[in-house]
């Protein structure tokens, strides 16, 4: 059944996208930890610069050059001028470039002028660790939902505008990385709540017209459940005020914050579930679905980030 | 007199702009502010959104797409109306004001280049909704805007896309695009420039581009004095900012960031809304010394009940899910609690939104959690 779908970590570029504040860092973060415990050699890119994947990590803001951070796993951010130097410095000769003069100003006309420019310089430097076998795993923390299409899609979108040139050359190999399924994969992050399961839903049918595997749906901060039917019934009697009085005088404290505590998690648990059953209707039935339980922690940063690769590993059934 | 709560802020302002990062209830919350206004202070209120959550929309009667404003409800002193903010159509009016003659007009928006900058770009998502917010109020039709910004990558974006925009077609790289497409005669300086460009790009994407902006040129003097009118509007006393976040880490890091941008650069931070905060009754040290005693003792505490609470097993495991679930929330909410006492942001008014169980729907919905935003007051 699930046999043609690849195994999620044996891929060699994993895009994570999402909507904005789903956790789309942490969980990028996670599949680049489990892919380094797995004894991959593994790189972790921050795209959008914001210095979330620093804060995950615990460490000093990341750089283009990519650092290592713990065992096997490197990060670094994304600096499309950086990458633009880089490829200009693979692809053409030193006298040229020197006479160059300030790349900067040529880069933001570029960039700015030509649509796909800085998206291709993004894409192309990933699938470029991916091709030289730099590194067994590549993660990217990704664009958020709105952007990542016009990304993914930049290598197709230059070649219908560019007819010639280096950068026309480039996207051939581009464009072959990302297509394959065995290679390259996008799972994309939301939470179990409405927009964000509407955007996934949306983002999956989008991500279509890319021609980039979909590989999975992780789901942050999932609720556990509380109560069974007759559990329920139990605890609906215990919130009536004859039941809360003497649970009061039982634990000698102050119980009614206790029981709204709980009215409230079971609400959100159940409109989470309603919003969960919604994302498994609308996705493809063999679409591996991850779900992370919310961990209730007091810390961010690396403890927390270790808790939810370890839920995250357990769920992909290792 | 500085306002105290939202509906003093609200009343005083002729447009409000929320801003925030993403899913933190950006758009719920304009939508909310607005459903007030419209009730409360009356007059005309337009809420002007991006991409709203599609229940939303419909809870505001928006089920079409589409640029136009539309009527969602007449209230006792005013009326609400809603408008989405189609990007591509946005541009292609701005195209129809500024061109020159109808040919100009018709190669622009027949150009392939222009479609890819209109639809796909960034920036001109952010500038776009700038440029409608100004059209809106410059009408004279309305005496409230309430506007969500879109969801930027870098918080600041749509601030400085007038300016950035302005600054683009003024630049001296763009000049030096044009002058071979017109001269032929490309100087010792530019030279290089246009060694690499061919190399990278090609000649005939550089003559795409070229035609682009030659066609582009001819709207430049309108854009500009447009671009600079946003950048007044923007500044004006008459408009406010709104910082809406929860009290997560990454979007709390942002909203402080947005708040010193805010002032940099002189724009008025009207309030801070945090959104989605758990109840402060979960920091009750009481109810946490019951709570233990529910874990840790749910066996003797069910004993204690009487028989008409239930089985003693199930009531057992109940109690202990009941303990557990508090202590784990109350974690969270003293991480929240810590992170409001940290805020190092002050503006006049803050307002607090207690965590939604349910999902907004309707416009009831809006109205409960407008009310919730309208009366708080500072501490």
């Amino acid at each position: 059944m699930a046999e043609a779908t690849p195994d999620l970590l044996s891929r060699r570029l994993l895009f994570v996208t999402g909507k904005g504040g789903v956790g789309k860092t942490t969980i990028a973060a996670s599949l680049a930890l489990l892919g380094a415990r797995a004894g991959r050699r593994t790189l972790v890119c921050e795209v959008d610069a914001k210095g979330d994947l620093a804060a995950a990590f615990e460490t000093p803001p990341l750089a283009f050059r990519p650092r290592q951070v713990t065992g096997g796993l490197f990060a670094m951010t994304m600096d499309t001028e950086e990458s633009l130097k880089e490829y200009l410095r693979l692809q053409l000769r030193v006298p040229l470039l020197a006479r160059l003069g300030p790349l900067a100003r040529t880069f933001d006309f570029l960039a700015s002028a030509a649509p796909g420019v800085r998206e291709i310089l993004t894409v192309g430097k990933l699938a470029w660790e991916v091709r030289e076998d730099h590194y067994d795993l590549v993660v990217v923390d990704a664009a958020a939902t709105g952007h990542i299409v016009g990304q993914l899609r930049a290598p197709a979108a230059i070649n219908e505008l560019v007819a010639v040139g280096l950068v026309r050359e480039q996207t051939g190999w581009i464009r072959q990385i990302l297509t394959d399924p065995a290679t390259t994969g996008v799972v994309v992050t939301a939470l179990p709540q409405e927009m964000p399961v509407t955007e996934t839903l949306e983002l999956v049918g989008a991500l279509g017209e890319t021609g980039v595997d979909v590989a999975a749906v992780a789901v942050n901060r999932v609720l556990p459940e509380l109560f069974g039917r007759s559990e329920e019934e139990v605890f609906e009697r215990l919130r009536t005020p004859a039941l809360a009085g003497a649970l009061a005088t039982a634990t000698s404290g102050s119980v009614e914050p206790v029981l709204d505590a709980a009215r409230l998690a079971v609400t959100l648990r159940r409109t989470g579930a309603g919003h969960l059953e919604r994302l498994r209707a609308g996705l493809a039935p063999g679409l591996p679905v991850l779900y992370v339980p919310e961990l209730f922690r007091h810390s961010v940063g690396l403890r927390a980030l270790t808790q939810v690769a370890d839920a995250l590993g357990a769920e992909l059934g290792g | 007199m500085n306002a105290t709560t939202l509906e003093q802020l609200v009343a005083a302002k002729e447009i409000v702009v929320t801003c925030g990062s993403g899913g933190v209830g950006k758009t719920t919350t304009a939508a909310a502010l607005g459903t007030m206004a419209a009730e409360a202070i009356g007059g005309r209120v337009l809420v002007l959104t991006v991409d709203p959550a599609r229940r939303l929309a419909n809870a505001m009667g928006l089920e079409a797409f589409g640029n136009a404003e539309t009527l969602v409800e007449k209230t006792p002193r005013g009326e609400l109306w809603a408008a989405m903010l189609d990007t591509k159509a946005s541009w292609d009016d701005l195209v129809r004001r500024h061109a020159p003659d109808t040919r100009t007009r018709d190669a622009i928006l027949a150009n392939p280049l222009y479609k890819n900058i209109t639809g796909k770009f960034v920036q001109s998502h952010d500038y776009i909704a700038m440029e409608r917010l100004y059209e809106l109020h410059a009408s004279g039709s309305w005496d409230l805007i309430v506007v969500d910004t879109p969801p930027t990558r870098n918080a600041l974006d749509f601030l400085e896309a007038p300016e950035r925009m302005a600054d683009f077609f003024s630049s001296r790289l763009l000049r030096w695009l044009l002058v071979p497409y017109r001269s032929r005669l490309v100087n010792a300086a530019s030279r290089p420039f246009y060694q690499v460009a061919d190399r990278i790009l090609g000649s005939a994407f550089l003559q795409d581009i070229a035609d682009f902006f030659i066609l582009f040129q001819s709207m430049y003097s309108g854009f500009v004095a447009r671009a600079r009118s946003v950048e007044r509007v923007l500044g004006d006393r008459r408009t406010t900012f709104v910082v809406v976040s929860t009290l997560e880490p990454a979007p709390v890091r942002e909203a402080e960031f947005f708040v010193k941008a805010l002032t940099e650069r002189r724009l008025h931070l009207g309030a801070l809304v945090l959104n989605k905060v758990l109840p402060a009754s979960l920091l009750d040290s009481r109810a946490a010394v019951a709570a233990r005693r529910l874990c840790e003792a749910p066996g003797a505490v069910a004993k204690a009940l009487p028989a008409e609470a239930g089985p003693p097993a199930i009531v057992e495991h109940v109690l202990q899910e009941v303990g557990q679930s508090f202590l784990n929330f109350s974690v969270v909410a003293a991480r929240e609690a810590a992170t409001r006492a940290e805020l190092g942001v002050a503006p006049e008014v803050v307002a607090t939104v207690p965590y939604q169980d349910e999902d907004i729907v309707d416009l009831d919905g809006l109205r409960r959690l407008g009310a919730a935003l309208w009366h708080e007051r500072r501490p």
